[in-house]
């Protein structure tokens, strides 16, 4: 499969003291990932309701991403 | 004309802002160049100037001030041209001072940050750096190091090649000084990562070679080499300020042989003056983090002096009355997306996602802005508020982490509830992490900005609560770190609880003879030690350690178990913030036949054998090898203090036994500051010092009855095999245990066990857990004067709620809607915090109710109660709902 042909929509959500911290980190070290990601901060990954993962299948999204 | 904060390389008008950050973000008249000033003509600027802001007919003022301190932290001067006519510094224009070529790569710079030859605006392909220009030069009376040069040259150099991976960059120099936290692995990422070349070589000359330039250098035992660059960038010191002497006199206090300002090292920050205090360069050549520490700390000495007058003529911000927003009134939502110079721009098509934040529904106003957290754009977004009459505002930049506060603040100015403001991350999780992929990174952009216009739409105005704060510190650690902490907040008139695991403090210092500039440590610590003792504000509880702690900052209770022989007893003390100071401990590496043979020994049993009164405690012979299992070793960080003590010992051994032969085999001797002094007296006095390679470490062996040191001399270029009377291992630091404490306190460490401070630069004594701050060993490796900074810093920083006497709480917690709960209480059961309790009901039922003070906003509550009956501040059902339909309409 190419690159062109799988570009899947990826929803995350991301705790702030930590996964959003690391991703913030990621940014200052420069380092690269695919751009597929789109965030949701959330205070704590206990935020997360299980209706929003999917509330988030249901609107797309080719995968869940919880970062806690 | 030339501007002058672009070093002269671009040029400015003779009205205008130093730079986009500037404080205040004012125009300002140039006298230098302003034709009314200089030649009386002109004045044009004054009628055109609508809000009459321009006064010809102001002169300076005098004024008197009464006051009860003075701290003066002028920072640090120039590097004298003459010191580098020997580089032709002047002859060509592309060999640059490092400052100047910090402002090529800077998107406000002349060249909007790409990197170009100033003769003819090319790129250039090769670089090179030469070190230590006007720094440990007796030749322009700077034998000092200037501490920070070899890792701005890295910074620089990284930077460049981001900008053109294509360069080529060698640094020349003479010892890599990265001694500080982190720095070795910043330096090892610039060879590695980077490809940037590091040549230990001494450039002889850089010569003007038809386009380029011509260097000649010579490295350790080879002949010369020449080489031809591009450009060449001469990393200079740090001198004292221009007009030291002026200032002394005014200040009436003694400045150091380098006209820097005197100080000793128990009292890094006292000048000869009694009441007046130094923070930053003018103190000695120091980075930022250190400078930023150092203010932190003559602050709160200064703090501890004039208590009296604590509060006394304080002016209390105060906010224009809130502007009332209901669930009925109209949206009207304000977009601004940040450039952030080019760390945004030159990856995200900035102005297609502000058209696009335009097309959304709700948004009035939309715009771009170069630095978002300058001063004047803080201006520009509170006129527009107030113009567009915006409701919500949505800012597309860096992280909420860093800069929500600052822009909940001009919300708050503007009369807007600060809880109306949702910030969207386009920087550090889009621009730099998709840096190659610009289309990518402006669609995620765009997306990510959509669903922050959704959230914000729900957003409510939140109510802002504040709690008391106990007056009292816990101070964990008694060592000199925690001792001078608890004794700075005991001057300011706070109660201290010093905890001490062993049975009396004062920790490893009490071992130490003296400093490498010759003052004398033992009795400073039984002077420090009997000082904290008999002051009446400091509990001292020795043979105790923190079991439990509970709370937040302003309301910590903790428990303390104290062991005194068979008794053991707990007391739980109150107490509104915390200091680790729990220090660290000599590595001892399984190596070099360290603790197997008795003539290999440690810096630190050299250094009390020396202290002894044995006639022979100076050896005839000594070999000390450095970085003994540091450096990529069993630790992978310098330890920063293992050099000058080296230097320390061999001085002294010289001292007793002149004839002794003393060699000290290293990688780079890391004598930073002034004590490159003591490092070249101790050449002068025949210490002879031998580089070795990581590759080719020196290697000790026990061969019949002898001991055997091997290694590579590089002048001689020959194996060398030596049988000392002593070795000595400069061995590293490590941090006491900080795992048991790091889970306690729920304080994040390092990869190497070190406690982790919450910004490098900016709050280098603060813990990521607000109320808990660090300092001393259990930060990281560092000398004794730097040590009694980072505790007065940590001190100055912890008293702030102290002094303050209540905290604000997030408005992010949890809040239960009555009517809809139906007591069944899994909330307060799963709560983490104990932040919901169960209420009786005048009906007799019980309801669930939140302790908005322990109330971390973790949700856990609102994510598992059946009802819906929790809302949380700022993260609704509703906005998430939101922010995950908008992402739905990605591609649509």
């Amino acid at each position: 499969m190419t690159k062109e042909e799988f570009n899947p929509k990826i929803l995350g959500f991301l705790c702030n003291w930590c996964c959003y911290a690391a991703a913030d980190a990621a940014g200052v070290s420069r380092y690269q990932y695919p751009p597929n990601l789109r965030t949701i901060r959330v205070m704590c990954t206990g935020r997360i309701d299980p209706s929003f993962i999917l509330q988030g299948f249901a609107e797309g999204a080719a995968g869940i991403f919880t970062g806690g | 004309m030339v501007d002058a904060y672009n070093e002269g390389l671009a040029i400015t008008r003779p009205i205008h802002i130093d730079y986009p950050q500037a404080v205040p973000a004012t125009y300002f008249i140039d006298p230098n160049a302003c034709l009314h000033l200089k030649h009386g003509t002109c004045k044009i600027c004054v009628p055109v100037c609508r809000s009459h802001a321009i006064d010809f007919s102001q002169q300076p003022i005098e004024r008197n001030l009464h006051i009860g301190a003075v701290i003066l932290s002028p920072g640090f001067g120039k590097i004298p041209e003459e010191a580098m006519l020997k580089y032709n510094y002047g002859k060509h224009p592309d060999i640059v001072t490092s400052i100047e070529f910090e402002r090529l790569l800077n998107p406000s710079g002349p060249f909007q940050g790409e990197v170009r030859c100033l003769s003819d605006k090319r790129h250039p392909h090769k670089i090179a750096f030469i070190q230590c220009v006007g720094s440990r030069d007796i030749g322009c009376n700077n034998g000092y190091c200037s501490s920070v040069c070899c890792m701005y040259a890295i910074k620089e150099a990284m930077v460049a090649k981001e900008h053109d991976p294509d360069c080529e960059i060698t640094i020349f120099y003479m010892d890599m000084r990265t001694q500080g936290k982190d720095f070795d692995a910043a330096r090892i990422r610039a060879e590695e990562q980077f490809g940037i070349k590091f040549v230990r070589a001494r450039v002889a000359d850089v010569m003007p070679w038809g386009k380029n330039l011509k260097l000649t250098y010579s490295t350790l035992g080879e002949s010369h080499h020449f080489e031809a660059f591009d450009m060449v960038v001469l990393s200079v010191g740090l001198d004292s300020p221009k007009n030291a002497k002026e200032f002394a006199r005014i200040a009436d206090i003694e400045l150091n042989n380098y006209e820097f300002c005197k100080t000793d090292s128990f009292a890094p920050l006292k000048t000869s003056r009694d009441g007046v205090f130094v923070a930053g360069a003018f103190q000695g050549p120091k980075d930022i983090p250190e400078s930023v520490t150092q203010s932190s700390a003559a602050a709160g000495i200064a703090s501890a002096l004039i208590k009296q007058q604590r509060g006394a003529g304080v002016v209390h911000k105060s906010y224009p009355e809130e502007q009332q927003v209901g669930s009925e009134d109209e949206v009207r939502i304000g977009v601004f997306v940040c450039r952030c110079g080019i760390n945004i721009a030159s990856t995200v098509d900035v102005p297609n996602v502000v058209d696009y934040a335009g097309n959304m529904e709700n948004v009035v106003f939309f715009s771009d802005s170069l630095y978002s957290c300058s001063q004047d754009a803080q201006e520009v977004i509170k006129d527009k508020i107030k113009k567009h009459k915006l409701n919500r505002i949505v800012m597309a930049a860096c992280s909420p982490r860093t800069h929500e506060p600052l822009f909940q603040e001009t919300l708050k100015d503007a009369g807007l509830n600060r809880s109306l403001f949702e910030m969207v991350n386009i920087r550090d999780q889009c621009s730099w992490v998709h840096a190659n992929e610009p289309e990518e990174a402006t669609r995620k952009s765009r997306d990510l900005v959509r669903m922050g216009v959704a959230k914000a739409r729900l957003s409510r105005p939140l109510p802002e609560q504040t709690v008391p704060v106990m007056p009292q510190a816990l101070i964990i650690g008694g060592g000199v770190a925690g001792l001078t902490a608890a004794e700075n907040l005991a001057n300011q008139g706070f109660h201290c609880y010093l905890v001490e695991k062993n049975d009396r403090v004062g920790g490893h210092a009490t071992n130490m003879q003296d400093t490498l500039q010759g003052e004398n440590t033992g009795k400073m610590m039984r002077e420090l030690i009997s000082r904290v003792e008999a002051h009446e504000k400091i509990e001292v509880m020795t043979g105790s350690e923190l079991v439990a702690v509970n709370g937040f900052v302003g309301n910590f209770s903790s428990v303390i178990k104290t062991v005194k022989g068979k008794k053991e007893s707990e007391l739980t003390v109150d107490h509104g913030v915390v200091i680790v100071a729990t220090g660290g401990r000599e590595h001892r590496p399984d190596k070099y036949l360290l603790g197997q043979v008795k003539k290999v020994v440690t810096q630190k049993e050299l250094e009390s054998q020396l202290a002894g009164k044995a006639k022979d405690r100076a050896p005839d012979s000594v070999v000390m090898i450095q970085c003994a299992g540091s450096r990529g070793d069993d630790l992978k960080y310098c330890s920063k203090v293992c050099c000058n003590t080296a230097v320390k010992n061999a001085l002294r051994i010289k001292e007793i036994n002149p004839e002794s032969q003393v060699i000290v085999l290293y990688r780079d001797m890391r004598t930073y500051g002034y004590s490159e002094d003591a490092y070249r007296q101790a050449r002068e006095k025949g210490v002879v010092f031998i580089p070795y390679e990581v590759d080719h470490k020196p290697e000790v062996e026990k061969k019949g009855g002898k001991v055997n040191v091997n290694f590579f001399d590089p002048i001689l270029r020959e194996e060398i095999s030596l049988s000392p009377e002593l070795i000595v291992l400069s061995v590293g630091i490590v941090p006491e245990d900080t795992e048991n404490l790091s889970k306690l306190l729920k304080i994040p460490i390092n990869e190497n066990k070190f406690y982790l401070e919450a910004h490098v630069k900016l709050r280098p004594v603060e813990l990521a857990v607000d109320g808990v701050y660090v300092c001393g060993l259990a930060h990281s490796p560092k000398p004794l004067d730097e040590i009694i900074v980072q505790a007065q810093a940590a001190a100055a920083k912890a008293s702030i709620p102290l002094v303050k006497g209540c905290v604000s709480v997030e408005p992010i917690v949890s809040n239960v809607d009555k009517d809809m709960c139906i007591g069944c209480s899994i909330c307060a059961s799963l709560c983490p915090y104990q932040a919901i309790s169960m209420v009786k009901q005048e009906d007799g039922k019980k309801k669930a109710e939140t302790i908005a003070a322990s109330c971390k906003g973790c949700g856990i509550c609102a994510s598992r109660c059946p009802t819906f009956a929790i809302s949380m501040g700022g993260f609704t059902r509703e906005q998430i709902g939101a922010q995950i339909r908008a992402f739905g309409e990605i591609g649509q």
